[in-house]
């Protein structure tokens, strides 16, 4: 789950890494309050959750409060990258000596974070590490032994970096890290990270993202920094259709009918389980199909729910026909599923033969499954038809239907 | 032979009184020549039985009623309690351990598999559903019921490692229809830090005199498949022809988006489908465009007739 600059900076303040004096406004009022607070330059950022916001015009550089308001009023109404700003940043604007930078990540191969460190700040790590390989320092560390600061130093001082910045940016990089474990981050950045003319440190931009998985245990820090449950923080918003998704999932906690995920294809698809919807969805456009809707379902949902989510497929603008298609199952009965995805053809007064394209789901309870969709006249197979052949059959289906 | 498991391997189920946990002990007490399943953990339970299996307090009692070392252990509590589950498999002598729940946090995952690195344990996911060496044992909920797994796996030359525990049966399944079994098949779970990777699990097949090619099932996110390439590459003792099927292709066109396994999540340039099949292809590891194609290509590549 991202954060926006203005939450990750208060997250990297509160581990006592210094910031700038900055404040974060919803309104071009509230802009120019902060800006006279700080009482000379300022810059005002928008606050997206994507990248680009400097070549989009969403950061501006203003001498005085009503400039700073004024810039913060534009900004506010523009859009970039398909996301509206959810407020501004007005950042003081300071003279820097130099701009370094500090991050931390997993390393899924090590299995462990590493620390990140290159005093060449304010342009992206992995263009660095390509130009300058001898000006990125890296250092794992264990999760399971306490975090001792000689760690950050050793990542610190293999860039060449010594003298009083060495010392002074230990603290500030072994804060990061301990921040990074203590908060569940996946990713943990200050950069750049500014000296100041003084000699002094101060985080000037931070990016932070936290586990999904791990935001049970974040709460007291989520709620301080206001982060609501609802917010899912995803790379788009959820559309209408993905709600009504999830709304069916939460039906009941039998299963799941997950991750269902808007496309604008005419072929609907209830489809299972995690690395077979993958598959399939690939399957489907690899024979030239257009999926209306990617989903994943598993875990033996309730006919009620497999028919909640063939119902809201169906019902899909666009939508002509489904297939409903898994992996081979074994926790999942395929006769539940045949009912439910007959119940909601039913239910909305269509043919399941007409609607249904394919039924492919061998497995667990498959005799009495087949039983059921034969009664129906609904063409399904068994596992001797692979999971690209029953998409062939389902798009070439579809397919025939537009001709028609 | 077999990797990891054989006819005499013991284990435990922790959290054996989970409704899942119930089936899933007796499929593994069904399968093949039956598992020997030497007791349960539920924190509060003890002195219940499942299918026959003693239940306990505390791994330490399972391992004073068993009276010797156990072999492994499959762990299905709830994500909170994992962590506390596996150290204390570990810290009892228990050598593989099976973490079938998902949605553990990465930090939790990094520290079990360090603690178990630095205790010589192994362990198989998290997010997995086991091992399976066909007709004789099986691990976890691979393959589901005995029947249902029977019907999926058979005994011979094929090693199998899937991200996906779903699809390490149907590709077994499509391996069997075509005459190929299966010496062991992994499903190592689909998180982004998992106890064993491809690359960690190749040296034990090639150790095993049975397995004679490698299939596996791989998805975008991580890097695992380009520690694999390279380990093919620099450090293999016995080069086993490998088959690879790629999913999750459309990814690519989504940066951001997460699909299928938690492990997906598409973050960089250096994850994508496309990059990840061109490595492995560069390692002579040969990805199969679907399912189907895999029997033919393991055949081509054993000198077997298709």
């Amino acid at each position: 789950m991202r954060f926006f600059e203005y939450e990750a900076r208060e997250i990297v303040k509160r581990a006592g890494i210094p910031v700038t004096d900055f404040g974060f406004a919803t309104t071009d009022q509230q802009a120019r309050e902060i800006a006279h607070r700080i009482g000379g330059p300022t810059v005002i950022k928008s606050q997206v959750l994507t990248g680009g916001r400097m070549k989009a015009g969403g950061v501006k550089f203003a001498d005085n409060a009503d400039e700073a308001a004024e810039y913060a009023k534009d900004i506010l109404k523009l859009e970039i990258g398909g996301h509206m700003p959810r407020g501004v940043l007005v950042d003081p604007k300071v003279e820097v000596r130099q701009e370094y930078y500090a991050g931390v990540v997993w390393d899924g191969l090590r299995k462990q974070p590493v620390m990140i460190f290159s005093p060449v700040g304010g342009i992206d790590i992995e263009q660095v590490a390509e130009e300058q390989p001898d000006k990125v320092g890296r250092r794992h560390f264990s999760t399971i032994q306490p975090f001792s600061d000689y760690m950050a130093k050793e990542a610190i001082a293999s860039t060449g970096v010594g003298g009083r910045q060495l010392t002074r940016i230990t603290t500030v990089l072994a804060r990061l890290a301990r921040l990074f474990v203590d908060h569940d981050m996946t990713l943990a950045e200050i950069n750049p990270l500014g000296e100041l003319e003084d000699g002094s440190f101060v985080a000037l931009d931070a990016h932070m993202d936290m586990e999904n998985e791990a935001r049970s245990r974040q709460k007291a820090l989520l709620a301080e920094l206001g982060v609501g449950d609802e917010e899912t923080r995803e790379a788009r918003e959820p559309t209408e259709f993905e709600l009504a998704g999830e709304e069916v999932d939460s039906m009941d906690h039998r299963g799941v009918a997950g991750n269902v995920t808007e496309f604008d294809g005419d072929l609907g698809l209830v489809i299972g389980a995690g690395g077979g919807s993958l598959t399939l969805f690939d399957a489907v456009r690899a024979h030239g199909g257009r999926p209306a809707n990617y989903c994943e379902i598993g875990g033996n949902p309730s006919v009620r729910k497999a028919a909640g989510l063939a119902k809201l497929v169906l019902q899909k603008p666009g939508v002509d026909k489904i297939a409903v298609m898994m992996s081979i199952v074994s926790n999942t009965r395929v006769d539940i599923v045949a009912r439910g995805v007959i119940k909601a053809c039913l239910e909305l007064g269509y043919d399941p033969a007409e609607k249904i394209a394919i039924f492919r789901i061998p497995g667990a309870w498959e005799e009495e499954g087949f039983k059921i969709l034969e009664k129906y006249g609904v063409e399904y197979c068994d596992r001797s038809v692979s999971m690209h052949e029953a998409a062939r059959r389902a798009v070439e289906k579809i397919q025939g239907a537009a001709v028609a | 032979m077999s990797i990891l498991i054989d006819e005499n391997t013991t284990f435990i189920v922790q959290g054996i009184t989970g409704r899942e946990a119930v089936n899933l002990t007796r499929e593994c007490i069904d399968y093949g020549s039956g598992a020997k399943v030497v007791g349960g953990v539920t924190p509060g339970r003890k002195g219940r039985e499942v299918h026959g299996v003693p239940v306990f307090d505390t791994v330490e009692q399972a391992v004073e009623n068993h009276g010797g070392p156990i072999n492994g252990s499959v762990v299905t509590v709830p994500p909170a309690f994992t962590k506390d589950a596996v150290f204390e498999a570990i810290e009892h002598g228990i050598e593989l351990i099976v973490i079938v729940t998902e949605r553990i946090p990465r930090g939790d995952v990094a520290q079990m598999v360090e603690l178990a690195s630095a205790r010589g344990a192994r362990i198989i996911g998290p997010n997995c559903l086991g091992i399976i060496v066909p007709d004789v044992i099986k691990m976890g909920g691979i393959g589901g019921p005995a029947k249902d797994a029977a019907k999926a796996y058979s005994w011979g030359p094929v090693g199998v490692i899937s991200r996906s525990g779903g699809m390490t049966t149907e590709m077994s399944s499509t391996l069997t229809a075509a005459g190929l079994g299966q010496s062991t098949a992994v499903s190592i779970g689909g998180d982004a830090i998992i106890g064993s990777s491809y690359a960690e699990l190749m040296p034990l097949f090639e150790a095993d005199e049975q397995t004679e090619a490698i299939v596996i099932y791989t998805e975008p996110g991580g890097r695992m498949e380009a520690e694999l390439a390279r380990y093919v590459t620099e450090e293999s003792t016995r080069k086993l022809p490998i088959v690879a099927f790629m999913a999750g292709r459309f990814m690519d066109e989504m940066p951001g988006m997460s699909f299928g396994h938690a492990g997906t999540i598409v973050e960089g340039k250096e994850d994508t489908a496309a990059e990840k099949i061109e490595r492995l292809a560069s390692a002579g590891i040969v990805v199969a465009e679907e399912i189907a194609e895999i029997p033919d290509l393991v055949k081509e590549r054993l000198g077997v007739a298709a």
